[in-house]
């Protein structure tokens, strides 16, 4: 029963392929009973797409999808529930931000300054995730209810520290404040997109390496081992020699150094600046995205990318009539969905496989046994 | 009464049976755990169930539970058909099941895990006080000396079995299914138990066990049925056989009997422990002041009634629980300090007493297992990264050498028998060559002739200086593995004796107090 036969993939992929022509299925339904029909808006959508700036837009939106939903992916493999990488990417690119845009930073060569950008931002996110993990091994406090109150509290401290007499100024020509604008050696080149206006984020290399970092640490690390059987039986993994309180501060300040990644690609990217406009609510998009993808390096890849393309294309709906919300009761229904599928997926495919070992077997069981 | 017994049912009147199995098959991914079984227990009887491991007898018993559903066949309660679904619908039909791993919740009371899913409903709310009277009751009738109030975190394995036996009894069950009661319990707490099941009897329950004792299965049962390879292949009553043919049946081969040939004792100290003292987290001394030294080639057994301290000595060994004082050194090293990992990569072993706590990851496949614990170590480590090609290297030699009964290596470890896990554990904990070996219950759940194995291999690595502390609720087991033998009781070592001149007997009063304290 090897893992990777055709058949196997052909399942793996049945699962999220079903969800997504289910979910379809009761958007058309929705878009119908509600008077709009459903073909053309579906062909608006796809329409859209293929207009460059749409798609490179969707590419820039999963880029930071994907590092939200690594970041929570990696508390979720020990069942830690970090749900507080929103405030952890906010504070950090609001820090980061800040450290960027002083003027001393000038006079640094360009490499050093977006690596020392980057590190004030992992570093920034480690910290305040690194609290929870800090009192949830000191004092048993949940990192659920930790979390959440630390999101609250960086929202007022990113308000607080967001003031002209503080971190921020105004910015030129409109009553928004934000951190100084970081300066053209600062920032990180995008990808032309052929036909579109604007770039897809040059950080998306960085995105594809956290991937690659993950897959690497669970699979191939002992560390990652750890991680894993920490999060199967804690039991058995202090019988083996871990040391749970520190895998569980390790692996908070992990996935907040990760969820301290998210805001850097539209930083450096696109906005050059922390500003009361600068995008929220990507720590929880990352959550379900970590849902959709199954904590797999390659299947949050997949998941960050149709929810990055939903999310733009269904900005031509308001245009042709549509309550763009459509799209978030699509997203819903797709996260729903998909977690029914893989169950019902993963029982389909044992009753295949006994199907199988029965007719080979017949009642004999001596091969079995070798 | 029924001079046939529990024979082949085909041919018997159907209400003669309280259950009757007919042409039970289950399928899982690689392997057929029951291929047309039949099995008929008439009622008010203690109907046995052996076989190898793997043999597919706790599968059955899942499927009379409703946990598992048959791929054919009909169950038969009283003569009539049942559909079972879940457990729930088991339990309604009257079927209660005492699983082969205890399905407690450890952070909850006894109270709370006997009435949990439920509950005693007064009004709004909970009637615990109700609920707390009945299991005194229960457990005053039947001796099982459960204390509601008592924390399952703090229980040993042969106190949890009697909360889940009294769980059982407690939903009204009138056929109870004993998956290998007697494994975790020493020779006067299996009388007791069977005390507990000929009253049951009395009282026209039915009994259905699985164990791997013969001698225990001959002297309690009324039928018993034989297992092999998924099928039944004989039913005999118990005084047609002798353990002797009951194993030959089983596996086609003799009884093993533990022996050690030579002593091997060399004079350097392994594993030396001085005024190891341990408290429990309510302040309660659960060890006290104990001393001792292993040496090389030594195997030192310790006896004793569970939640005599085994556990805590096991752990303070290990570094999973810290002691309060003392001192434990490992080849002249004082170790005291060390964490469990640097332990185990300084070459001890553990077999744990619970395999599913702190044995095995059941979600994880073999090779992965093959790594638990020896996450520091070639072949499956090298330095930060796994070796994979390593660890499944000889993950498929341990398979080979402790005959671990699987399809393959990539199979989830929750996918073998309770006896094939344990080989595995076995097998994965002497590998590397150890130069201590702490094994809880090596061989519990494991089928005779495996156990023939475990022990030879134990004999194996002794012979080439390992030290062995061997707890073992099995007492035969003891006195011929030990080279030296002491009695545990109330966190103090209170007995040494001579394995070659102790009789099972003189151990068992020890193990009680009853002996009164020696040394
Ligand atoms: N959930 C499962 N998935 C796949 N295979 C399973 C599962 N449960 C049991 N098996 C397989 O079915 C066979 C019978 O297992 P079962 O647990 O019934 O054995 P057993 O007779 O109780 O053995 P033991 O004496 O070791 O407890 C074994 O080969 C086992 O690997
Ligand atoms: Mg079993």
């Amino acid at each position: 029963m090897g893992r990777l036969s055709p058949r196997a993939i052909y399942l793996g992929l049945a699962a999220p392929a079903g969800a997504l022509v289910f979910a379809l299925l009761v958007c058309a339904l929705i878009l119908s009973v509600t008077g709009h029909p459903p073909l053309e808006v579906a062909e608006a959508m796809v329409g859209s797409l293929e207009r460059p700036r749409t798609a490179a837009n969707s590419l820039n939106s999963a880029t930071t999808y994907y590092l939200s939903a690594v970041a929570v992916a990696i508390g979720f493999k020990m069942r830690l529930f970090n749900i507080g990488v929103d405030g952890q990417y906010r504070l950090a690119a609001m820090l980061a931000a800040a450290l960027a845009g002083t003027s001393f930073m000038d006079a640094l060569p360009s490499f050093l300054r977006i690596a020392m950008t980057i590190a004030a931002a992992m570093l920034v996110g480690a910290v305040w995730a690194g609290i929870a993990g800090f009192l949830k091994v000191t004092r048993g406090v949940s990192e659920v209810i930790s979390t959440i109150m630390l999101n609250a509290v960086a929202t007022a401290l990113v308000a607080f520290l967001l003031n002209p007499d503080r971190l921020a100024v105004t910015v030129a020509g409109s009553n928004n404040i934000g951190t100084p604008t970081i300066s053209e050696g600062g920032r990180v080149p995008g990808f032309g997109y052929p036909g579109s206006s604007s770039d897809v984020f040059g950080l998306i290399v960085l995105a594809a390496l956290v991937g690659v970092v993950y897959w690497f640490m669970l699979n191939r690390t002992r560390f990652g081992f750890d991680l894993k059987a920490t999060g199967q039986s804690e039991s058995a993994a202090v019988a083996s020699g871990v040391n749970v309180k520190k895998m569980v501060l390790a692996s908070m300040l992990l996935s907040g150094a990760a969820a301290g990644l998210v805001g850097m690609p539209q930083l450096l990217g696109a906005s050059y600046s922390y500003a009361l406009d600068f995008p929220a609510g990507i720590g929880f998009t990352g959550i379900a995205i970590a849902l959709l993808g199954r904590n797999h390096p390659v299947g949050m890849a997949f998941a960050a990318l149709l929810w990055g393309t939903l999310d733009q294309t269904s900005n031509v709906l308001d245009l042709s009539g549509v309550p763009k919300e459509i799209v978030i009761i699509m997203q819903g229904v797709i996260v729903l969905s998909v977690v029914i599928a893989y169950e019902l997926m993963r029982r389909y495919r044992l009753r295949l496989e006994q199907r199988d070992v029965g007719r080979a077997l017949g009642t004999a069981r001596e091969e079995v046994h070798q | 009464m029924f001079a046939q017994g529990a024979c082949d049912i085909s041919t018997e009147s159907q209400s003669a049976f309280a259950v009757e199995l007919r042409g039970i098959t289950k399928r899982f991914p690689g392997v057929v755990a029951n291929s047309d079984v039949n099995v008929g227990v008439r009622g008010g009887t203690v109907h046995a169930l052996v076989g190898e491991n793997g043999a597919g007898k706790s599968t059955l018993m899942k499927i009379l539970y409703g946990m598992q559903r048959p791929d054919e066949g009909t169950i038969l309660i009283n003569g009539e058909p049942v559909e079972l679904h879940s457990p729930a619908d088991a339990i309604d039909a009257g079927i209660g099941m005492v699983h082969q791993h205890f399905m407690l919740a450890d952070n909850l009371t006894v109270l709370e895990n006997v009435v949990l899913g439920n509950e005693p409903r007064a009004g709004l709310g909970l009637d615990f006080s109700a609920a707390r009277s009945k299991i005194r009751d229960i457990s005053a009738r039947y001796g099982l000396g459960v204390d509601p109030d008592r924390l399952v975190d703090e229980l040993g394995v042969g106190e949890r079995q009697r909360v889940e036996i009294l769980k059982v009894l407690y939903r009204g069950a009138r056929i109870l299914i004993l998956d290998e009661p007697t494994a975790v319990l020493v020779p006067q707490e299996v009388d007791e138990l069977f005390g507990n099941l000929r009253e049951l009897k009395a009282e026209g329950l039915t009994l259905l066990f699985i164990s791997h004792k013969l001698d225990e299965v001959l002297s309690v049962a009324d039928d018993i049925t034989v297992m092999r390879r998924g099928t039944t292949v004989r039913s005999v009553a118990p005084g047609e056989v002798t353990a002797r043919q009951l194993a030959e049946l089983m596996v086609g081969s003799a009884l093993p009997v533990p022996e050690l040939r030579d002593s091997t004792v060399t004079d350097t100290p392994v594993l030396e422990v001085a005024g190891l003292t341990v408290q429990a987290p309510d302040g309660r001394t659960v060890l006290a002041e104990m001393s001792f030294t292993i040496h090389a080639g030594e195997v030192l057994g310790v006896a004793g009634v569970e939640g005599n301290g085994q556990a805590e000595l096991v752990e303070a060994l290990m570094g999973i629980r810290t002691p309060a004082s003392g001192r434990i050194s490992l080849l002249g090293k004082d170790i005291t300090k060390l964490s469990t990992r640097r332990r185990r990569s300084a070459g001890v072993g553990y077999i744990p007493e619970d395999r599913h706590r702190q044995g095995v990851l059941l979600e994880s496949t073999l090779w992965e297992n093959r790594i638990l614990g020896h996450q520091t170590s070639r072949p499956s480590v090298r330095g930060p990264l796994l070796d994979r090609a390593g660890a499944r290297a000889d993950t498929e030699r341990i398979v080979e050498e402790y005959d671990v009964r699987t399809p393959g290596i990539d199979v989830v470890a929750g996918a073998l028998s309770g006896g094939n896990q344990q080989k595995l554990i076995v097998g994965r904990e002497m590998s590397g060559r150890p130069v201590l070996l702490i094994a809880s219950h090596p061989t519990r759940g494991v089928d005779v002739g495996a156990q023939a194995a475990i022990w030879e291999q134990i004999r194996k690595a002794r012979a080439e200086h390992l030290a062995v502390l061997l707890i073992s609720a099995d007492l035969d087991e003891l006195i011929g593995m030990s080279d030296s033998l002491s009695v545990i009781l109330r966190g103090r070592l209170v007995a040494e004796y001579d394995p070659g001149a102790v009789t099972p007997e003189q151990l068992g009063s020890a193990m009680t107090g009853a002996a009164g304290e020696v040394s």
